[in-house]
């Protein structure tokens, strides 16, 4: 009797601690609520809860995105929101897109072999969160890939496809980067 | 040299700068590079092919870096992602 009683007593508590401890922290003043924040294993306010940091964080991967990879490959990312990174064979390509699975496809016949799962997580937490900016997630599969593409692979998850990306939105996404690289193909014969 | 780390949140954040040819320039920058490879971060230098390509490099140790690099990324290293409640990897 005592043991169930005592259990529903500990969650009451550790209930009502938690609704209560967003309105204790707006309630206090900035240092009081700084103590309180460290107290609780939390960042200060001050420090998550910025709007701006986060867009602030993705213009900056992009500028450092943009000058690491080459031109057509900043501008496929600009436009479509994913790289296209050869493998060393030349039956083997990669879709890398910001925060999910590298995509293993053949460039010849436009079929899906594999999914890759692969995180960069910041452990020390340095803003609150592990997750890289998006940009600069590309940018760290990119640089892994075309520097030791088998040690990245190594480290990943290999899945079938269709685990995490949905074959038919990679599929689309194959055909969307066709139409892109001959829209730019003849762009650039136009040009020239 | 700029020792550059991505960092969630923020981008890049330039950990150390120096010029190689200073002996207490570039001691700082081994130094620097020397804690990140501790942190258990990897490293990278942004290179470019004969062909024009771009490409990078891992390096292991501050003697692998090419003398002419401009910049060192480091980068937390590659684990196995799992799914999160979003799908994201």
């Amino acid at each position: 009797m005592t043991l169930p009683l005592s259990a529903a007593a500990i969650m009451a508590v550790g209930l009502a601690w938690e609704l209560a401890r967003p309105r204790l922290r707006a309630s206090l003043p900035g240092r009081a609520r700084a103590l309180v924040s460290r107290w609780v294993g939390r960042a200060a306010p001050a420090t998550v809860e910025d709007p701006g940091r986060e867009r602030r964080a993705e213009l900056r991967a992009r500028q450092l995105l943009r000058s690491c990879v080459n031109e057509e490959e900043w501008a496929m990312y600009r436009d479509l929101g994913f790289l296209s990174v050869p493998g060393a064979a030349s039956t083997c390509a990669y879709l890398v897109y910001p925060h999910r699975p590298i995509v293993a496809y053949a460039p010849g016949t436009g079929s899906v072999l594999n999914e890759y799962c692969v995180a960069f997580p910041d452990e020390t937490r340095p803003y609150g969160s592990a997750r890289l900016p998006d940009a600069d997630d590309v940018l760290a599969k990119w640089m892994a890939l075309s520097a030791d593409e088998r040690r990245v692979i190594a480290e990943a998850n290999m899945h079938l496809p269709g685990r995490q990306v949905d074959v038919r939105r990679v599929r689309k996404d194959l055909v969307r980067l066709a139409r892109w690289e001959r829209a730019r193909a003849a762009g650039s014969v136009r040009a020239a | 040299m700029r020792l550059l780390r991505l960092k969630p949140g923020h981008g890049e954040v330039v950990l150390a700068e120096g010029d190689v040819a200073d002996p207490e320039q570039a001691a700082a920058l081994v130094a620097a590079f020397r804690a990140e490879l501790d942190a258990g971060m990897w490293a990278a230098v942004p290179t470019e092919r004969g062909d024009g390509r771009r490409a990078a490099e891992m390096v292991r140790s501050f003697e692998e870096v090419p003398p002419d690099a401009e910049r060192v990324i480091f980068f937390p290293r590659a684990a196995g992602g799992a799914q999160s409640p979003d799908g994201a990897a």
